[in-house]
């Protein structure tokens, strides 16, 4: 342990490089997987959904309300279904589910702008599937300020002050991390990445105990951090390639931005990485045949989904699950990849979440090397 | 692991029959005898004991011991699977260890060279402590495991490669390709070791551990599943080794493996049951025997089978070698014949092939912990 050969560790290396590039269909899973994911996450569970029913109550018409319903329709989060007349009426579609959201424009609203009375338009959401009306009223402000800009440039002229002129209350139990699929894909990689290099590591070592290879291997001078060492480092390249593709696709597919320091997002997922396969490589120490090895790091990856803030709000969880979600590596993952991508943090930014992995990081890397037998017993 | 051949399915090596007494009584008063005078050549700093076999090789001082283990013991769950071993392989010797499936002779070999911890005991490999210089003995040792164990999806070269730099050599290269070449696959190297058939796998494996210029070979059961001509090529090349200093442990199912080994040690349940050099093994156990040629062998046969205190009815050839540990018995059944001009009879000194038999055929698998009666 204390002296490591660094050709028995190269030997290691480049057996696993042979093996994985001999392994086709292991090969394929890991470039495939991440696509796979990015898809099925990005698309078919769609966050974001658009043309949502809307029933307008109309008490009132002018150049104004006809501007924001027009901007409605264009954004195609709204789908104008029709008018109703009277409260009840709205409620009764709201709870039927004939509409996700009913628009009250008040009496008088023209002439409450004109007035300078700064009049309400009222936005009732079905708010019992809060991630599916989210994003339409995440849009309805832009709607609004664009409808008012549009407005002004026209005969309001005169009202163009400090303060908005109208404005939007919305009625709904909002949702304090807004989504869309900006937010999920960026939470994806953290899954992602956790899933499959934990999965590979924990199989590529128990496979060498299942097929009896463990014996002769064991039985030459090697030490056990040659071994973990070579049989890691592969790994942590195809986590780079898996990076680089799920980015392109990202990018291409559901246009995310990247508005952090690239530096910053490379020291955060080289640990995280690194993590993963530590993390494996203890499943390995755990696990008898490659089967259990599987359902050992899928049982790895149910908390990293649920508890670290991917599937539901960090902060909406309740006490015991933040802090099982405190420590799970995916959880501190999730946020440098959102703080990066979406906020545009450097490494300054995420420094907290960094002495967390790395703390996380060594207890796991320790457990590993303890579990590790140099014997067969 | 139950899948290895057993010896008796072998029928080219094997005579074409073997018999064992029918009381598991006889048998384990035989044993505790046997391991007695056993008990007595083991302990390794005794040396002066005046009772012990000839040919007293393994009592000399520990330097000439390639390998000596007092007390082994090994236990999975609460199950012994060795139990107290004593042995002792002279440096330069063949050293051959026999026992039924399941006895334990891969968890003792795996104890030697540092792949098993034992539960209790002690032991030098090389001069090492097989405890706490397990590192110093994997240097020096080449082991070659029951079970194909090298990366069936690397090729050849790679698999050797491998090796090589796993034991950090010099001129890698060139020693990979001069392997290659002696192995005569040269020309294949680039073919994937898992496509390879028993026999060639067999040879690749020997080649591996060989690559590191061992002073000591631990080979289990290296020769199971083998066909005869590679089998004796095997030992040709084992010889060879051996002549050149080559200190050799192998395991085995086979009497002609057997016969080719200078010393033979014999376990069941985990106990030595006796060792020594193989000429003195018949000795040990106590075996006496009669050959016996003439007309109508079949018949006979049939008959001494049948017959109390008749042992073992082994036939080679044209010949039957009758035997028993009890000597006075034989000798009665002996004169019988001959009063009767049945058969030729005359007394011939027990050879290992009568031991090997003796010993190979009366032993069953030995994976149940709860027949204990061979070793008791
Ligand atoms: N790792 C293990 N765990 C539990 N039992 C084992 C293990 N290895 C061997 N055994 C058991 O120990 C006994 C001796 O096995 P082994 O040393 O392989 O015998 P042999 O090589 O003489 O056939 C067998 O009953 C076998 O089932
Ligand atoms: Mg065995």
């Amino acid at each position: 342990m204390i002296s490591i050969s660094p050709a028995r560790f190269f030997a290691v290396l480049i057996k696993e490089f042979i093996q994985m590039k001999r392994d086709r269909i292991t090969f394929g899973m890991m470039i495939g997987l991440p696509i796979a994911q990015l898809l099925l996450f990005g698309y078919a569970i769609n966050s974001d959904p658009r043309y949502l029913p809307t029933l307008v109550e109309l008490n009132d018409n002018g150049p104004v309300v006809r501007s924001v319903l027009a901007g409605m329709e264009t954004s195609t989060y709204f789908d104008f279904k029709g008018i109703v007349t009277g409260v009840e009426a709205g409620d009764r579609a709201l709870r039927d589910g004939t509409a996700n959201f009913i628009i009250v424009i008040p009496p008088d609203f023209e002439k409450d702008i004109v007035r300078g009375r700064h009049p309400d338009i009222l936005l009732s959401a079905d708010a019992s599937d809060p991630t599916a009306v989210g994003g339409a009223v995440g849009a309805m402000n832009g709607i609004i300020n664009s409808a008012i800009k549009q407005v002004l440039s026209g005969p309001l002229q005169a009202s163009a002050g400090s303060a908005p002129p109208f404005s939007v209350t919305v009625h709904r139990q909002f949702n304090p991390e807004a989504r869309s699929s900006t937010n999920i894909v960026p939470g994806l990689l953290a899954i992602i990445l956790s899933m499959t290099m934990t999965l590979i590591t924990a199989v590529a070592i128990v496979r060498e105990s299942e097929r009896g290879t463990m014996e002769t291997l064991i039985s030459t001078p090697v030490r056990p951090t040659e071994v973990m060492l070579g049989k890691i480092l592969p790994y942590v390249l195809v986590g780079y390639v898996q990076i680089i593709v799920f980015l392109f696709f990202a990018r291409v597919l559901f246009d995310v931005p990247f508005d952090g320091s690239v530096q910053a997002f490379v020291v955060g997922f080289n640990l995280f990485i690194i993590v993963n396969l530590a993390l494996g490589f203890l499943i390995s120490t755990l696990a008898r045949n490659q089967m259990q090895a599987m359902q050992l790091s899928v049982f790895t990856i149910l908390p990293s989904i649920l508890l670290s803030g991917f599937m539901f709000p960090f902060a909406a969880m309740p006490g015991w699950a933040q802090t099982i979600g405190a420590a799970i590596p995916a959880t501190h993952f999730l946020r440098i990849v959102r703080k990066i991508m979406l906020k545009g943090a450097d490494l300054g930014d995420i420094a907290v979440d960094m002495t967390s992995l790395s703390l996380i990081m060594a207890v796991i890397a320790a457990l590993a090397l303890l579990r590790y037998r140099q014997t067969l017993d | 692991m139950s899948d290895e051949p057993r010896s008796g399915s072998d029928g080219e090596d094997l005579p074409a029959q073997a018999k064992r007494p029918a009381q598991p009584e006889a048998t384990a008063a035989a044993a505790s005898e046997i391991e007695k005078t056993s008990e007595a050549a083991a302990a390794p700093d005794d040396a002066g004991t005046p009772d012990r076999p000839s040919a007293s090789e393994p009592d000399a001082p520990a330097p000439t011991l390639a390998i000596w283990v007092r007390g082994l013991t090994k236990k999975f769950g609460d199950k012994t699977v060795v139990d107290g071993l004593d042995m002792q392989v002279p440096r330069g010797a063949i050293y051959g260890f026999l026992g039924p499936n399941g006895s334990g002779k891969t968890t003792t070999i795996r104890m030697m060279c540092g792949l098993l911890t034992p539960n209790g005991g002690q032991g030098e490999c090389l001069g090492f402590d097989i405890l706490k210089e397990a590192q110093k003995i994997k240097e020096q040792v080449g082991y070659m495991t029951q079970k194909f164990s090298l990366y069936e999806d690397l090729t050849i070269r790679e698999n050797l490669d491998f090796m090589a730099r796993m034991y950090r050599l010099r001129n890698r290269k060139a020693r990979v390709d001069r392997a290659l070449e002696e192995l005569g696959l040269a020309d294949r190297q680039s073919q994937l070791a898992g496509k390879l058939s028993g026999g060639w796998k067999q040879r690749l494996a020997l080649a591996a551990c060989l690559l590191h210029e061992p002073k000591l070979l631990l080979l289990d059961e290296p020769t199971a599943g083998v066909d005869p001509k590679a089998r004796r090529d095997f030992w040709d090349e084992i010889r060879r080794l051996s002549k050149q200093g080559v200190t050799v442990l192998v395991s085995t199912h086979y009497m002609d493996e057997a016969v080719q080994c200078d010393y033979i040690a014999y376990i069941a349940y985990g106990k030595m049951l006796i060792s020594g050099p193989s000429a003195a093994i018949p000795d040990m156990i106590g075996l006496h025997t009669w050959r016996v040629d003439g007309p109508n062998l079949q018949a006979l046969e049939t008959e001494l089978r049948g017959t109390e205190g008749i042992e073992q009815v082994a036939r080679f050839g044209a010949v039957l070698h009758v035997s028993s540990t009890n000597e006075a018995r034989l000798r009665q059944v002996a004169e019988d014949h001959m009063a009767k001009s049945v058969g030729h009879w005359t007394e011939k000194k027990a050879e290992l092939e009568e031991a090997f038999i003796y010993l190979m055929t009366g032993a069953t698998d030995n994976f149940s912990n709860g027949v204990k009666g061979v070793a008791a």
